[in-house]
């Protein structure tokens, strides 16, 4: 762990060595290229990818009028074509297509088009040309119009979320009486207590039929207001202003409005659930299933790996076993991940699963509890992944630790333990973190192992949550690299999921970037206190 | 081989004093190779005792079987008896952990722990189940004081150990198997990686200690076993060819191997 490191001799210009150089500098310059390139692309599609376009007319050569975006210019011998997004996919039945630079007669950029994100059928892009609701009913597109929409955006807003509050309490009071109605049917042997759980039983019931009353209501409420819009070809369409998610007059925007609107999406991204089979609204589950495996995988892996560098290091009798061990160790870092994926599947969700099920969930049966895929069995495969990286970086970090400080410690009356608890592990720690990091980032960005062990493209709901007991390891999860791949190779709309695409890799670099940095702040942190001794 | 060993000489002045380590027919074996052949050696209470010979004598394996550090080491086997203060080491009521805290050892290089000056001194008796605050500053001041390092550190006792210089760095090391409250002080060329003024510190320090502990200090330094010892032993390819007062052993030696190693005719 010396600092002086030797200096390879540099060789001069115009040595014979000058071939080697450019050779092996050659290697490098290659690999730098790759690695800029892959960065560029997604840092450089990733950011953009919330960007707001601006909205541009185009009157074709046939007579026909499209409003869209311009997502992208590709060069073709017959003078190029654009890739452009326009929207209204419930009219049109595509949103993305392709034109021809030759059958554009003309491109305009109207002021006063507008773009209207939607829960369901993507964007809309057109023109505002009414609004009706409870006692307001505007035609055309005035100031007065869009002060209105603004307001009817956010009282219908609130209406939602009420909405969804609502049936966040129809669910719990549903969760309850499913297991009132399970106990009751286990204590109609024995009567005690019965006739009050039937009450509660009876009074929850009533309360429940209130809160689907009190939906319906808000939903018919919600469903009052209705946005006209116009689109490019002249003809209009109804939309319920529950589907509005928020609308843009993107070509009205200046800098400072389109950089508030890219904050807006990229928070919305963030901290949003999915919608639309994933190719729009956010990617918060995938976000938190990435961040919660990636702990309960390190939970597992760190005590085990250390555990097991300790026992091969300082406890076993060093020979032809621990050297076959270790090599095995080593090797087992190489075997592939989806092997260790099949490994999972079997010992823990059909053997140890299984069992479990057999001996706590019985009634459940043959709906599986533990015997299918979640976010516990996941994070231990992947443990069993990592493992060999702590294991070897925690037995270099234990052999970091100098012969004579073993000594001084043993030399004072320490027993082993103690030697290695007080003075060894301390020192090897900057060790363990290492490889703690590689495990972590490698755990982070695989797939292959997940997809079958609980991973899923759309979870109902989150690892971690309010209901008890919190914490749900038997739930499946969202992944972030699953993400990924769900968006570029599994979507529906391929075309329209690009921007999440790249967004999505974007964070998941983010994310392990994030992990890395912590993690090796934390190690410098602790190398600067255990620093070894210098003489 | 077994015939050029050479009698033990024992001299009246020897007999005067209590043991503090008694060897009888103690052999080391590293696997099939002997490098200690069957040493008896009494080493007096409260004196300096030092091991010189050239390298690979065996006189660091000697004394790592004092504290039975040689146990660490796989494939090494000690056979023959060594008592410390009457009792037997290898005895089986013998528990190692106290007899290292009887015996305590400083190594050839400082091996300061990377902790502060103070956690380094309080180790052994936390180690020990002290955990008292009050009794553990006792402790690290009177070690600290003991081996003159106090008035250098006491200012930053919870700063590194390793920020001290290499001659501090030895001296804390004495102070912390001091703290143990040890009663023989096994030294492995304690000053052989320091400069000369550090040496010379090492040395006063072995000199002062010398009153409450017995010391036992390996040595290449021949200049050094004559100004620290009280008694010397010379040893010569796994035998103690002489054992004698210091003073008698460099000016009348008894054996012609003795006297060919301090004039500096091998070794």
């Amino acid at each position: 762990m010396s600092a002086r490191t030797p200096h390879p001799v540099k060789g001069r210009s115009g040595s014979r060595d000058s071939v080697p150089v450019m050779v092996t500098g050659l290697g490098l310059v290659l690999i730098l290229l790759m690695l800029l390139l892959v960065l560029w692309l997604i840092l450089s599609r990733g950011l953009a990818a919330f960007w707001p376009q601006r909205l541009e007319r185009f009157e074709l050569k046939d007579g026909t009028v499209l409003l869209g975006e311009i997502w992208e210019r590709l060069e073709t011998p017959e003078g190029g074509r654009l890739r452009l997004r326009v929207g209204n996919r419930e009219l049109t039945g595509q949103d993305i297509i392709l034109l021809d630079q030759s059958e554009i007669a003309a491109i305009t950029r109207p002021r006063d088009a507008v773009l209207v994100e939607r829960n369901e059928n993507g964007v809309f892009l057109g023109w505002l040309d009414g609004l009706s609701g409870p006692g307001v009913e505007i035609q055309g597109d005035s100031p007065r119009l869009r002060r209105q929409l603004d307001l009817a955006v956010e009282r219908v807003g609130e209406l939602d979320e009420q909405l969804l509050r609502e049936q966040e309490r129809a669910r719990r009071l549903s969760l309850k009486r499913g297991r009132w109605e399970e106990e009751l049917e286990r204590r109609q042997a024995s009567p005690a207590g019965v006739a009050a759980l039937q009450e509660k039983l009876d009074a929850s019931a009533l309360r429940l039929s209130g809160l689907e009353r009190s939906l319906d209501s808000l939903r018919a409420a919600a469903n009052l207001w209705t946005l006209r819009l116009n689109t490019a070809d002249g003809s209009q369409s109804d939309l319920p202003l529950l589907q509005v998610v928020r609308w843009v007059p993107t070509n009205e925007l200046g800098m400072l409005g389109r950089l508030r609107l890219y904050g807006r999406r990229f928070w919305g991204f963030l901290t949003e659930d999915p919608r639309e089979s994933n190719t729009a609204g956010g990617i918060w589950p995938a976000m938190f299933g990435t961040v919660l495996m990636v702990l309960l995988m390190s939970l597992a892996a760190a005590p085990l790996g250390v555990m097991t560098a300790v026992y091969l290091h300082d406890y076993a009798r060093q020979g032809l076993v621990v050297r076959l061990i270790r090599l095995s160790v080593n090797n087992l870092a190489g075997v592939p991940s989806i092997v260790f994926g099949i490994f999972g599947l079997g010992f823990f969700i059909y053997f140890t699963g299984g069992t479990l099920d057999a001996a706590f969930f019985p009634e459940r049966l043959p709906e599986p509890t533990f015997g299918t895929g979640g976010i516990l069995w996941a994070s231990l495969t992947l443990a069993l992944l990592t493992l060999p990286v702590v294991v070897v970086a925690t037995l270099e970090g234990l052999g970091a630790v100098s012969r004579t400080t073993r000594m001084a410690a043993l030399a004072l009356g320490a027993t082993r333990w103690q030697m290695i608890r007080q003075v060894v592990l301390p020192n090897a720690m900057p060790g363990i973190l290492t490889g703690l990091i590689l495990a972590v980032s490698r755990a982070a960005g695989e797939v292959a192992p997940l997809m079958i062990t609980g991973v899923v493209k759309l979870a109902p709901s989150l690892a971690l949550d309010g209901d008890a007991p919190f914490l749900h390891l038997d739930r499946k999860f969202m992944h972030l690299g699953f993400h990924i791949y769900d968006l570029g190779f599994q979507s529906p709309n391929v075309e329209a999921a690009k921007p999440m695409l790249f967004g999505t890799a974007l964070l998941l670099i983010g994310i392990v970037l994030l992990l890395n940095l912590t993690a090796i702040l934390l190690r410098n942190h602790l190398r600067k206190r255990y620093k070894q001794a210098a003489f | 081989m077994e015939l050029m060993k050479p009698q033990v000489i024992e001299r009246a002045a020897l007999e005067e004093t209590e043991t503090a380590v008694l060897a009888t027919g103690v052999e080391v074996w590293y696997g099939p190779a002997r490098s200690v052949h069957g040493i008896d050696l009494r080493i007096p209470v409260r004196r300096v005792t030092a091991f010189i010979g050239p390298s690979g004598c065996g006189k660091s394996t000697l004394l790592r079987c004092f504290n039975r550090m040689n146990d660490l080491i796989p494939d090494c086997r000690v056979k023959g008896r060594i008592e410390v203060h009457g009792k037997d080491i290898h005895a089986p009521e013998t528990a190692l952990e106290d007899l290292r805290r009887e015996v305590g050892m400083v190594f050839q290089k400082s091996n300061p722990f990377s902790k502060s000056i103070y956690d380094n001194v309080a180790y052994g008796p936390r180690v020990h189940g002290q955990s008292e605050r009050q009794q553990l500053d006792g402790i690290v001041e009177t070690c600290l004081k003991r081996v003159a390092l106090w008035d250098e550190v006491k200012d930053r006792l919870k700063s590194s150990a390793l920020d001290l210089s290499g001659g501090q760095q030895q001296r804390l090391c004495i102070a912390r198997a001091l703290a143990v409250g040890p009663t023989v002080l096994l030294m492995d060329e304690p000053a052989s990686a320091l400069d000369p003024r550090s040496t010379s510190r090492i040395e006063d320090l072995i000199t002062e200690l010398r009153d409450l502990y017995t010391i036992v200090i390996v040595t290449h330094n021949m200049q050094q076993a004559a100004r620290v010892s009280d008694y010397t032993a010379f040893l010569y390819e796994g035998n103690l060819i002489e054992f004698n007062e210091t003073r008698r052993l460099f000016t009348k030696p008894e054996h012609a191997q003795t006297n060919d190693y301090i004039t500096g005719r091998f070794g």
